[in-house]
């Protein structure tokens, strides 16, 4: 049991970096003209608009909810004036409204993906498997919002928290950090790491390619010889 | 003043006969994929009707184009850039497959293959996007064609603004053109500027507007953005693809593949020089009537000495220069004013345009009523009207399209007097402002129209592209790296560019006035 929990929660997050890093770099320089965002919204926009910008706003806010609830070390938000607690119920409902606004998006749209005749013949299988991994991702997050009401002290965030923030400083010790926690956080946390793993094969690459620098250029480009 | 050269076209719709010749031929060559089936970079539309999308041309409801602020700057209809990125995850100005049309095809299969029955085998039409039976197919690029859509869905078209539309419903009165229709490669494309990525581009050697498919990542704004809706989402492959003027071919100076295999020939390939510098000032104009003006006056005279100096400092090629002097562009638009820009009051400054269409006479006119100006007859009675062709090439100014239908008109006088009666008949021309030279020029161009006059185009200049003497010994066609088939620059194998020279130390090479000090 030790061996595993050693090799899921303290290797494998580093195979799932390493293969997300290289792998997106492999994909943008080989085959770049796979990469998009494959958009089918013009073969099927019914109820599309309000669905898609609620799974992207609920999972853009998820995210970072994610990277800051994990990665701020317990210091800095007590010096802020945030107790442990306090920061785990924040945790529990920003991230359950989050995972809610999400979560009725997405439904639509696993729906659509899986029955709509015109989106379900132009889907890939990575299409429907990322979205139905995310899918699952989701649910499990949000059925862990039930766990963590069971134990309010904040003591399983703070074991969580302490494995992120082993694993992004290499400090080893990452996966006994987490050996007792709750089964749910660690398959959340698996299926978290395989996203990451998977990421560079599907769709999802798209993330990279969030066009910020548009607002800073001018509207026309001309582009001379050579 | 900044100058640069552009291929510009311009379609004599007064010839067109709507044969679909240049959609097939484009289509073959350019879009008889997977993805693209519904995609026509060329179509061909009877007008009066709502068209390819359909209603293509309202912008109330697509938001194409570009609007003026209050404070007399412009920003595309679909919004500033935040805005843009705010609609990214899903673009509510976006047509559905359905404003285009399902892509089928027929089970022909079945017409070898049916067992014996009582009745004909029939081949019926198929998805090509999900394979399965369609019951009916809805709508085409085309699909008016010789007014074979219900007037009252025909009646849509946003060009019969202030026209008494309910007229042209019946039958004898009703009216009819053909409209091909291709990307514009404006001068201030609506495409490039909604392009998140920034992957869409204007060339500066010969302003063809292009959709780099690399970094395209299929934010599809672009096709929110354009106008004309002539940037397709290739649904298969994620990316937009639009209309790209065939420029493997203009690099070689030959004409687009529409414009070679036009049966009507009419279409027209040539140089126009423009000076950058006034694009923004020009779309930015007030007024929507003045931006057909504006657009003239950004024109350059190719024959003025001035130009011709600040041209080749900006570095057009002296060739390019040559046939701008002999640009049937130039001529169409800015001699004669025979052509004008579709829908100039889309900002976006198109560079395809258009010699409009005469029409017949109406039957008031054939009995006896008709209104003649001296010796022409009367524009205002031939059967389409003016209102209708102003609202589609002047933003609604009747004046420059009359003038133009006149010196049409008043060239088939002169021309008939000549030929038949035998009179030069100066009083026609006096009275369109045109000398006889003009009009023996303008019948060369429009109604013989020879291949080489339709057609200059110069060589692309593709030796200052690249140094092509070390390419020599690399690894023949590819996209990136030499052999490798990498696309970006850092290389993450870190395969560099094989050639037969090494560039990069001749470049450093410097020659001093004592040799011994160079190292290198």
């Amino acid at each position: 049991m030790n061996y595993f929990n050693e090799l899921l929660f303290g290797i494998y997050p580093y195979l799932a970096g390493a293969v997300f890093l290289i792998g997106s770099w492999i994909r943008f320089d080989r085959d770049q003209y796979s990469w998009r965002a494959g958009s089918s919204q013009m073969l099927s926009s019914k109820g599309f608009r309000i669905a898609n910008n609620l799974f992207h706003i609920g999972i853009l806010l998820l995210f970072f909810g994610h990277l800051f609830g994990l990665l701020t070390p317990p210091s800095v938000y007590h010096a802020l004036g945030l107790s442990t607690q306090a920061k785990q119920l924040m945790a529990m409902g920003f991230g359950g409204l989050f995972g809610i606004i999400c979560l009725i998006g997405m439904t639509f749209l696993v729906r659509r993906r899986l029955t709509d005749p015109r989106v379900r013949a132009i889907s890939s299988g990575s299409d429907i498997f990322i979205l139905l991994l995310i899918y699952v991702q989701l649910i499990l997050g949000l059925v862990s919002i039930f766990v963590s009401a069971f134990h309010l002290d904040g003591s399983q965030m703070l074991l969580l928290a302490d494995w992120a923030q082993r694993i992004v400083t290499f400090r080893g010790g990452a996966a006994a950090a987490i050996a007792d926690v709750n089964w749910i956080y660690k398959l959340h946390i698996f299926l978290g790491l395989t996203m990451f793993l998977v990421f560079p094969f599907t769709r999802l690459v798209h993330i990279w390619s969030a066009p910020i620098w548009y607002l800073g250029r001018s509207y026309q480009l001309v582009r001379q010889r050579g | 003043m900044k100058i640069r050269a552009q291929i510009g076209m311009v379609l004599n719709l007064d010839k067109c006969i709507g044969c679909h010749t240049c959609s097939v031929t484009c289509k073959n060559v350019w879009t008889s994929r997977e993805g693209m089936e519904y995609a026509w970079f060329n179509n061909v539309e009877t007008k009066p009707g709502i068209g390819y999308p359909k209603e293509w041309e309202n912008q109330d409801k697509w938001n194409g184009g570009w609007v003026r602020t209050r404070e007399g700057e412009i920003e595309p209809k679909i919004g500033g850039k935040w805005r843009v990125l705010a609609n990214i995850f899903a673009n509510p100005d976006l047509p559905e497959i359905d404003d285009y049309y399902e892509p089928f095809d027929f089970d022909y299969d079945h017409l070898q293959n049916a067992p014996e029955s009582k009745h004909q085998p029939v081949a019926r039409p198929r998805s090509l996007l999900t394979g399965q039976r369609m019951q009916k197919i809805e709508w085409g690029p085309n699909w008016e064609d010789d007014l074979g859509a219900e007037s009252e869905k025909r009646s849509k078209d946003k060009n019969f603004e202030q026209v008494q539309k309910q007229i042209y419903g019946e039958f004898e009165q009703t009216f009819m053109m053909y409209l091909p229709r291709l990307c514009e490669h404006c001068l201030n494309p609506t495409c490039v500027a909604a392009c998140p990525s920034g992957a869409i581009y204007k060339r500066e050697e010969d302003g063809i507007v292009l959709i780099d498919q690399d970094k395209c990542r299929g934010w599809r704004m672009c096709i929110s953005g354009c106008p004309y809706k002539k940037i397709y989402y290739n649904w298969k492959s994620g990316k937009s693809e639009k209309c790209i003027f065939c420029y493997p071919r203009i690099e070689m100076g030959e004409p687009t593949v529409c414009s070679e295999t036009c049966v009507g020939r009419i279409r027209y390939l040539g140089v126009l020089l423009y000076d950058a510098d006034r694009i923004k000032e020009a779309a930015a104009t007030p007024s929507e009537v003045d931006l057909y003006q504006e657009h003239l006056d950004i024109f350059l005279d190719p024959h003025d000495p001035k130009i011709i100096e600040q041209a080749r400092k900006d570095g057009v090629p002296d060739s390019w220069l040559e046939s701008a002097k002999a640009s049937p562009i130039y001529k169409m638009a800015m001699d004669w004013k025979l052509a004008f820009p579709l829908h100039p009051e889309y900002r976006t400054l198109p560079m395809v345009w258009y010699v409009p269409p005469l029409s017949p006479i109406q039957a008031a006119a054939d009995s006896g009523h008709v209104g003649t100006n001296g010796v022409i007859p009367d524009v205002d009675s031939l059967r389409i009207p003016v209102k209708y062709l102003a609202n589609m090439l002047t933003a609604g100014d009747e004046e420059p399209v009359t003038l133009a239908l006149k010196r049409m008109l008043a060239m088939r006088a002169y021309k008939r007097g000549q030929q038949v009666d035998g009179i030069d008949n100066q009083k026609v021309l006096d009275a369109v402002g045109l000398s006889a030279a003009q009009v023996e020029e303008m019948y060369r161009y429009l109604a013989i129209a020879n291949h080489e006059d339709r057609f200059v185009i110069p060589t692309g200049h593709r030796e200052q592209a690249v140094d092509a003497f070390p390419e020599r010994g690399g690894c023949g066609f590819s996209f990136g790296d030499g052999c490798s088939s990498g696309n970006s620059e850092l290389n993450l194998f870190g395969t560099k560019k094989i050639n037969t020279v090494s560039v990069g130390s001749i470049k450093k090479y410097k020659p001093q006035r004592t040799p011994a000090a160079v190292d290198d």
